[in-house]
């Protein structure tokens, strides 16, 4: 049984709609991400399903319960916010028992709940602190704190890491998803960074223009996007795009474009076949080219070279567009001259170039 | 004169023209009024012909019966009007605190009463009390009632200079508490609507809490201004009736003028004063009190991170 479900939902200011017709169900227990660049509508469609936003049409349901017009606090969800939106007033203690004490939960109940959390959080010693005394990544971990000690059954979390350090960023990260795996609650999670996206989420819904651009698991979108806009950006470095025409050679389709032909093997082919004279691009992600020294595999200049320690990502050209290869490499590579490229066959995506779907 | 001490000097070199204005318009006054309650002063004497009497001013003051009555009317109309003005502007303020079309009008409309001079503020509520062609009385009776005596009784002539005060100040206290209320961080009042908080409980445990530093200097000041009211009530009672309305700065002024004892007007000035100091030191040490307090736990967490 579905725990949420999204349906039809809508939201415009004035003439302006933001989100149109957003339908999307969640599993119980399933961590969704949203992700999409900004103004994609994912945070609206978090605080509309939080309350803190009304629908301009459509209905919410959670657990079958129409909760559209319903007050935030009558949905049982827990929320952590960008900023954190600690209690700057109340100590750490305070700021984690807010929800328990207005609840009117027996003290000695609060006081075990508070304890509990702050130790599995590393916030015992800082209970009596107020928000203010704290670094950023103890307030991150007080607002988890506040949402984890309320049980709720949905937790909803609006870009909580963004406001971080990288380094800091990356540990908590591990850190909620260990979270999750241990607390196994409906989890939906707004980010606009991809890897986030990857590394947390059971499922990943890709949102643009205030529309559903595709929902899967991480594998999914990574190994099968459904359009050009996904393709790109999911998957770091990201997706190089070659623009080519489809032509019938035989009785098999090949991608041609400007210095590259890729022939598709015939079950491929035969499904291509229909797409034949159409303009599409060609798909390849940088870790999508093989190094080899056949003699008839693509010869690329290597422009630049950004050497990461075990792998080197080369700068090339290829169909008068720039392009990054992903190559395994323990020493940095010199930069001029050329190195021959093959493309694996499963590594070709192609999008029509006019609808940006894939074919 | 070597170019290293010429640098060290430059810098009070610019600063002592603010410097012999601070001493001139603020200092000189201040130290003036201090040497003058010390002295047996009336008006038709030069200051260094009055003979000096030590702290017999101030030992006169505190015997004095009427001295005594204005202080006391003077602390009970500031504690009157201030929380009065309290309640009032922060209420509003939290009433108003809302998207609606035309409140920058509104908001407008209700800061004006601060911006009338006391002078006009005064006269128009002594011909709105006026026992009979006043607009009070005149409603009341053709409504059935008594007339009220307004400005000749006493309780009611307290009454009478309250209303109008805070009339007058209540809009001061709503702006500031409203620019307190929108400088609020909009996602702590968004977690609190999560975290189950009715609009009540919002008010009681976030909202008020989160503006009170505010307050207490938007407090502070009004008090300071209410020890030193004197226009409204010149104007609308002078004082009376009887000692009734008479507060102190109106006696200061009686004191000087009327009676023409300078050096006791000014023990009185100086008493006034020292109430307003310990009132403002007593809030500049609660602020220091909780900023160090605030400095100590960070510096603690800065060793322990």
């Amino acid at each position: 049984m579905p725990e949420i479900r999204i349906e039809n939902l809508r939201k415009a200011y004035g003439e302006h709609a933001v989100i149109e017709g957003l339908n999307l169900e969640m599993a119980d227990g399933e961590f969704t991400v949203l992700v999409g660049p900004s103004g994609c509508g994912k945070s609206t469609t978090l605080r509309m399903i939080a309350g803190l936003e009304s629908c301009s049409g459509g209905a919410i349901l959670i657990d079958g319960r129409d909760v559209t017009h319903l007050e935030p606090k009558e949905r049982g969800l827990a929320m952590v916010f960008q900023d954190y939106a600690l209690y700057p007033h109340m100590n750490v203690a305070k700021n984690m028992s807010f929800a328990l004490r207005l609840a009117r939960y027996p003290a000695a109940e609060i006081d075990k709940r508070v304890r509990e959390v702050a130790r599995t959080l590393d916030l015992t010693p800082y209970l009596d602190r107020k928000p203010g005394e704290l670094s950023g990544g103890q307030r991150q971990r007080v607002a988890m704190g506040r949402a984890l000690v309320r049980d709720a059954g949905t937790f909803l979390f609006d870009e909580p890491l963004s406001n971080l350090d990288a380094k800091l960023r990356g540990h908590m990260r591990a850190e909620l998803a260990l979270m999750s795996r241990r607390i196994r609650k409906n989890m939906i999670y707004v980010t606009h960074d991809q890897v986030e996206a990857m590394t947390l989420g059971d499922r990943i819904v890709v949102m643009r223009h205030g529309k559903i651009m595709q929902a899967g698991s991480p594998e999914e979108l990574y190994r099968r996007p459904a359009n050009r806009f996904v393709a790109g950006f999911i998957g770091s470095p990201t997706m190089n795009f070659l623009k080519a025409d489809l032509v019938a050679e035989g009785d098999r389709v090949v991608a041609v474009g400007q210095g590259f032909r890729f022939p598709f093997a015939a079950e491929r082919s035969a499904a291509l076949r229909s797409f034949v004279g159409r303009a599409v691009d060609v798909g390849i992600r940088p870790s999508g080219f093989i190094a080899s020294e056949a003699p008839d595999a693509l010869q690329l200049p290597v422009i630049l070279s950004e050497y990461l320690g075990a792998q080197s990502i080369i700068i090339s050209e290829l169909g008068g567009a720039r392009i990054a290869i992903e190559v395994n490499a323990p020493q940095p590579l010199t930069v001029g001259g050329t190195r021959g490229f093959e493309v694996a066959a499963d590594g070709i995506h192609l999008f029509d170039s006019k609808t940006e779907n894939a074919l | 004169m070597n170019a290293s001490t010429a640098n060290r000097l430059t810098p009070y070199l610019f600063l002592a023209p603010a410097g012999v204005i601070l001493l001139g318009a603020l200092i000189y006054p201040i130290g003036y009024v201090i040497y003058a309650s010390f002295l047996d002063w009336n008006p038709s004497q030069r200051i260094g012909e009055a003979a000096f009497v030590g702290l017999k001013n101030y030992k006169k003051l505190l015997g004095d019966g009427a001295f005594r009555e204005s202080l006391w009317v003077t602390l009970k109309f500031a504690a009157v009007v201030v929380s009065a003005e309290m309640v009032l502007g922060v209420g509003l303020a939290l009433l108003l605190d809302r998207k609606m079309r035309g409140m920058s009008i509104l908001r407008t409309l209700f800061i004006l009463p601060m911006m009338i001079a006391p002078i006009v503020v005064g006269l128009m509520w002594r011909y709105m009390y006026h026992p009979t062609i006043g607009i009070f009385n005149r409603t009341l009776v053709s409504l059935g009632f008594e007339p009220v005596p307004w400005l000749s009784d006493a309780n009611w002539a307290f009454a009478a200079v309250v209303i109008a005060d805070i009339w007058q100040w209540t809009p001061f206290i709503f702006i500031l508490s409203l620019a307190a209320l929108q400088s609020l961080p909009r996602s702590a009042l968004e977690a609190a609507r999560i975290d189950g908080a009715t609009g009540w409980q919002t008010i009681l445990y976030i909202k008020l809490p989160l503006m009170l530093p505010v307050l207490i200097v938007t407090m502070l000041l009004r008090l300071i201004d209410a020890f030193k009211v004197l226009e409204v009530i010149l104007v609308m009672t002078n004082g009376g009736p009887g000692l009734a309305t008479e507060i102190l700065s109106l006696r200061i002024n009686r004191t000087a003028s009327e009676f023409r004892a300078l050096g006791e007007a000014a023990a009185m000035s100086n008493i006034l004063l020292m109430v307003l100091m310990s009132l403002t030191l007593a809030m500049f040490l609660y602020t220091k009190a909780m900023e160090a307090r605030a400095r100590a736990m960070r510096s603690q967490n800065d060793e322990e991170a």
